[in-house]
This record gives structure tokens, C-alpha cells and sequence, in this order.
């Protein structure tokens, strides 16, 4: 169906996201409808690598981008001509790939004399939620977990935010890497973990649940990988096979271990802060057990639970043409000078 | 005919605007300033400068490589955005074949050289010939590749040998500094190091090739547009080197 844009009211935001091993250009609509949403995984190459490469992933970020914007203006029916803005991840992320996105999107800008907007990746993640969720609004408590972060803020506004905890070592999408690397699952660990989990036993080993005594709501994930690195050794030392019954039992008790540490904070900030509703975002909320467990103890303290289908918590842009429409229409607009902070912060 | 131009490969960007190979603009970035921040707001003021609009460019000419990975991506993607933004053609200009275009119409062999690290140098060795009809044509010897400084040396010292009064040979680049000594350990020819102000990558230079590449017709479609790297990833090139 063609769509028809009211050209005098409608907001129409191209987002571009290359800030790891995506590359993906989407086209929103004030800030609440997606008209595209394409998404260029470059997954299979790094594989061989057992993790991203970030000088191969910033090349192939050139090799698509074009093909990938243009498809996202197809999809959307539309051309540059119909833009207000453009709106990009300028960070956190790879710098070589995030300069990739920042580059294309200044130039875009420029040669269309539209607004350009900087996103932050985090951010981001965050404002997926109302792709789908019209009806949540700020303020509300999110974890953002993915392989780069593991964040739990409050959202007090559509670009505000308040971090309560973050995570002092790996991300929690990192630690499932870290282990699916280490029980032979190899790369990416998320998905892999879980397949696994579902038919180990999550009592089988007693993985620790870590503490951090500053501040209650910060995450460590070093604690339970090391416990994990230290199992699969012992059975190795133990002269025994790293079968698939020991892979599920240590990647059901490792995702046990990681989904009680997110959950005990989610609960103690619920009722910390009267938290009414609730949203997870990032590619871990892609995790169903995780995503099952988190809902059931939202539904138990009658807190509104909320989360992204699976295509709006993986990396993409959707993500950011709806992040870069709050921006927008809050007036935090880019000038040509924009740079990518790899270490850019909520 | 008016081309933009774009540089970006070494230590400073710059932007530039020709028109039939006249230079209407220059801008220049400052030294080791990211080119991320620098790149636009120079094209940007070329634009001002010249008194151009953007829609009145008939192509852009990118320094297409090798040089500096990432400063290559942004000078590449600044391209083929603009070039599908204002729905223009890009012209791939090899870097080392712009920088002997500042040495343009000289009869030396012109031998760029950049610090490749791991003790390579991005190098070719070009010339200038003028044919009987005065026009000036562009002579590769040996085009763009990463090699060692002794290698480089080793074939300049052979092709030299080859002509009784051979031409000067003229380096430049920023692996003159580096290697200078070496250069004048191994050089068994007549050699001079380039001027500062010839020294670098320049806009100008890119445009200028770019104009003549533009009449040969070789126009690159700004989705395809890619650098030439001239080395594989680092990742890459070790699981390479396990498989052996």
C-alpha cells in the first residue's frame, strides 16, 4: 500500500545504524510509525572469527550502505526528497564502523539541506519499545542488555534518562559469548546458550550471583564466567568429555545465575522507585527465558510489562529514526562537525 | 565541467572544486584533526568559495586508496552519499596516482610513498611523457602496492640501470621522513625529496586525475564505490597464515 505522507504535518526520519556488525537504514514516521526497517547482518563473516572484526565489519559497512538505504526508502516508498531528517548512531560502538554511518548521514544531510541528528546507541535500544507500545510512556524503568552494555535507567522523559545501575565488567551479551566460546557452542553465544539451557538442568551447578556493595543495582558478569571457566576446567582436569548433557547443565545454570542477578535488580527498583511499568530492550532481551522470567515478575508486583519483538532488539535502525525523533522535535539537532564517541555515554 | 573532489587519506583532508581543470576552490583541514569532524564543513566551504551549488557538480573524484583505513571509509562514504544524495557519478582516484599529479608534467619518476607500518610503505613509481602533439600523458612503471622500502629500492636501482642517463627520481609522501636514511643508503640514481608544500595528498591533485578519468569514462556507480586497502584485515590476514 502506498503510503501517503502529510508532507505540511507528517515527521519522516531516515535512521542509520552501523555501530557494530549491522548495517541498517530504516525510515519512521513521527516518531511512532516504521515504514522500513532493513537490517544487513554481517554475522556469517565474523563467525569464522568467533567475534566481531572490527576492521572487517567496518569494511563491509562500505560495501552496503548505499544498497541498504536505498532499500529502506523503497520498502518506505519514498525518496530522499521526503526526509526531515536524518538521524545516526554516533555511539557507543566500533569507532571505524560507527564513522561509516556518521560519515554517510552527514553527507546525506548536507546534500539534502535536512536536519541531521545524533543518536546514541543505548538510547536507542530504548525507544524501540514505543515502535510497538504506543501506549508506554516516560517516565518507566528499562534494562538495556546487549553484547556492548547492560544498563538499568529510568526513562524520565522521551530523551531523558537516569542511570540506576550498570554493569562493572563484561555485558551480560558478552558473557554468554565468553561461555558459548568456552563450553565449545562457538559464536554468537546468545542464541546458542539458550538452545542449550533448554534442556540442562539450572541446578546442576551452583554459578555465584555477584553483589557490588557501592551501588546494589550495578551487574558483574566476571564473577559467573570465572566460575564457569573454572567448572569446564575441572571437568577437563576430571579427564571428562564436555558432552552435550555438560553443555546444558552449565549453560542452564550460567543463564539461571545471569537472569536471578538481572531480575533481583529489576525487582528492588520496582519498588525503590513505584515503577508502574516496566520495559526490557538490547539484543538479550531477545532471550525468552529471560524475557518469560522478567514478565513473570513484573505480572507478580502488577507492573505493566513491556518488550520489542525480536527485529526491534537487535541492532537496527527503526530503533533510531524513533530515538532521532524525540531528538528532533526536542531541537538537539548535529552540525557537520558530528563525530563518533565509541565510549559515548547515556 | 566541474568535479568535487575529496581527500582524505593521510594526515590532513581536504576539498576541492574544478571546473575544466581550472581550480575554483581549495579548503584545507587542520594537521591530525579527525577527518570525521573536518571532512564536511571543508566541502561545505569549497562550495561557499567557489560560488557553486551543490546541484551544479558533475561528479566527485575520492582518493580511493591506500592510505589510513578508517580516514579512507570516511572520504568513501562522504562520496557515495553525496554522489547518491545529488545523484552524481563518483570517480575512484588511486591516491598514489593523485599525489604523482603534483609533480604533473615533470619529467622525474615520481615515487609516492606512505608509512604502511609493519615495515611497508604504500608505494608506485609513475612518470610523465610528453607526446608529440604536446599533450602530457600519465606513465606507470609500477602501480599502487604495499611492499617493503629495500624491495622499492631494489626495483628503482633496476630500472634506473636500464636507461644510461635516466631521469631524477622524486619521492614524496609521508614515508619520506621515515626512510630517508635507508633512501640514501640504497639509492644508487639521482634522487631529490619533494618540497613541503608538494609533499602531501591534496584535493587538487584528486580532481585533476579525476577530470581526466572522467573523459575516459571511467565513472564508478556511488554504491559500489569502496577503497582499495591493499592489505587485508589484520584477522584476516592471521587466519591466513594458520591455514599455512
Amino acid at each position: 500500500m502506498k503510503q501517503v505522507l502529510n508532507r505540511e504535518k507528517d515527521i519522516v526520519i531516515l535512521g542509520i545504524e552501523s555501530s557494530c556488525d549491522e548495517t541498517a537504514a530504516a525510515v519512521s514516521v513521527n516518531g511512532t510509525q516504521i515504514l522500513s526497517n532493513v537490517i544487513y547482518s554481517q554475522i556469517d563473516l565474523h563467525t569464522l572469527y568467533g567475534g566481531v572484526v572490527p576492521e572487517i565489519a567496518s569494511r563491509m559497512h562500505i560495501a552496503k550502505i548505499n544498497q541498504v538505504i536505498k532499500k529502506a526508502l523503497a520498502d518506505a516508498q519514498i525518496t530522499l526528497d521526503d526526509l526531515d531528517a536524518v538521524a545516526v548512531t554516533y555511539g557507543p560502538g566500533l569507532v571505524g564502523a560507527l564513522l561509516v554511518g556518521v560519515s554517510e548521514a552527514k553527507a546525506i544531510a548536507w546534500a539534502k539541506d535536512i536536519s541531521l541528528v545524533g543518536v546514541n546507541h543505548i538510547k536507542g535500544h530504548v525507544c524501540a519499545n514505543y515502535i510497538e507500545h504506543p501506549q508506554l510512556k516516560p517516565p518507566f524503568l528499562c534494562l538495556v542488555a546487549s553484547g556492548g552494555h547492560t544498563h538499568l535507567v529510568k526513562a524520565t522523559d522521551y530523551t531523558d534518562y537516569e542511570i540506576i545501575g550498570r554493569t562493572r565488567d563484561d555485558a551480560a551479551g558478552e558473557a554468554y559469548d565468553k561461555i558459548a566460546r568456552a563450553i565449545g557452542l562457538g559464536y554468537p553465544g546468545g542464541p546458542k546458550v539458550e538452545k542449550a539451557a533448554c534442556s540442562g538442568d539450572p541446578e546442576a551447578f551452583a554459578f555465584p550471583r555477584a553483589k557490588i556493595d557501592e551501588n546494589p543495582y550495578d551487574f558483574s558478569f566476571s564473577g559467573v564466567k570465572s566460575a564457569v571457566l573454572n567448572t569446564i576446567n575441572s571437568c577437563k582436569m576430571k579427564g571428562m568429555e564436555i558432552d552435550e548433557k555438560l553443555q546444558a547443565d552449565v549453560a542452564a545454570s550460567f543463564q539461571a545465575a545471569v537472569i536471578d542477578s538481572l531480575r533481583e535488580r529489576v525487582l528492588m527498583a520496582i519498588d525503590e522507585f513505584g515503577i508502574r511499568d516496566f520495559a526490557m530492550a538490547g539484543g538479550v532481551a531477545s532471550n525468552q527465558a529471560l524475557r518469560g522470567a522478567l514478565k513473570e515478575a513484573c505480572e507478580q508486583e502488577g507492573v505493566n510489562f513491556y518488550c520489542p519483538s525480536p527485529i526491534f532488539c537487535t541492532d537496527n535502525a527503526a530503533m533510531i529514526a524513533v530515538a532521532g525523533y524525540y531528538e528532533y522535535i526536542n531541537g538537539n539537532l548535529a552540525g557537520l562537525d558530528l563525530n563518533a564517541v565509541p565510549g559515548l555515554r547515556m | 565541467m566541474r568535479i568535487l573532489a575529496i581527500e582524505s587519506s593521510g594526515a590532513q583532508a581536504s576539498a576541492a572544486i574544478l571546473e575544466d581543470g581550472k581550480i575554483l576552490a581549495m579548503e584545507q583541514g587542520p594537521f591530525k584533526v579527525t577527518h570525521s569532524e573536518t571532512l564536511m564543513p571543508l566541502v561545505s566551504r569549497t562550495f561557499l568559495s567557489a560560488g557553486i551549488r551543490k546541484e551544479e557538480i558533475d561528479a566527485i573524484a575520492v582518493s580511493g586508496g591506500p592510505g589510513s583505513f578508517t580516514g579512507l571509509r570516511i572520504g568513501s562514504a562522504t562520496a557515495k552519499a553525496l554522489g547518491m544524495a545529488l545523484k552524481k557519478p563518483l570517480i575512484h582516484v588511486p591516491t598514489l596516482h593523485a599525489m604523482a599529479y603534483n609533480f604533473l608534467g615533470s619529467g622525474n619518476i615520481i615515487v609516492p610513498i606512505m608509512d604502511a607500518r609493519r615495515d611497508q610503505v604504500y608505494t608506485g613509481v609513475f612518470t610523465f611523457v610528453i607526446r608529440p602533439d604536446q599533450m602530457i600523458d600519465f606513465s606507470v612503471f609500477k602501480d599502487s602496492c604495499a611492499i617493503s622500502i629495500t624491495e622499492l629500492m631494489d626495483y628503482l636501482n633496476e630500472l634506473t640501470s636500464l636507461d644510461g642517463n635516466p631521469p631524477l627520481v622524486v619521492f614524496l609522501g609521508d614515508g619520506v621522513e621515515k626512510y630517508e636514511n635507508t633512501i640514501d643508503e640504497l639509492a644508487d640514481f639521482n634522487y631529490a625529496l619533494a618540497p613541503d608544500e608538494l609533499n602531501l595528498q591534496r584535493a587538487d591533485s584528486v580532481g585533476i586525475v579525476g577530470m581526466v578519468y572522467y573523459f575516459e569514462g571511467l565513472i564508478t556507480d556511488p554504491d559500489e564505490e569502496a577503497p582499495d586497502y591493499l592489505r587485508p584485515s589484520q584477522a584476516e590476514r592471521e587466519a591466513a597464515e594458520k591455514k599455512k
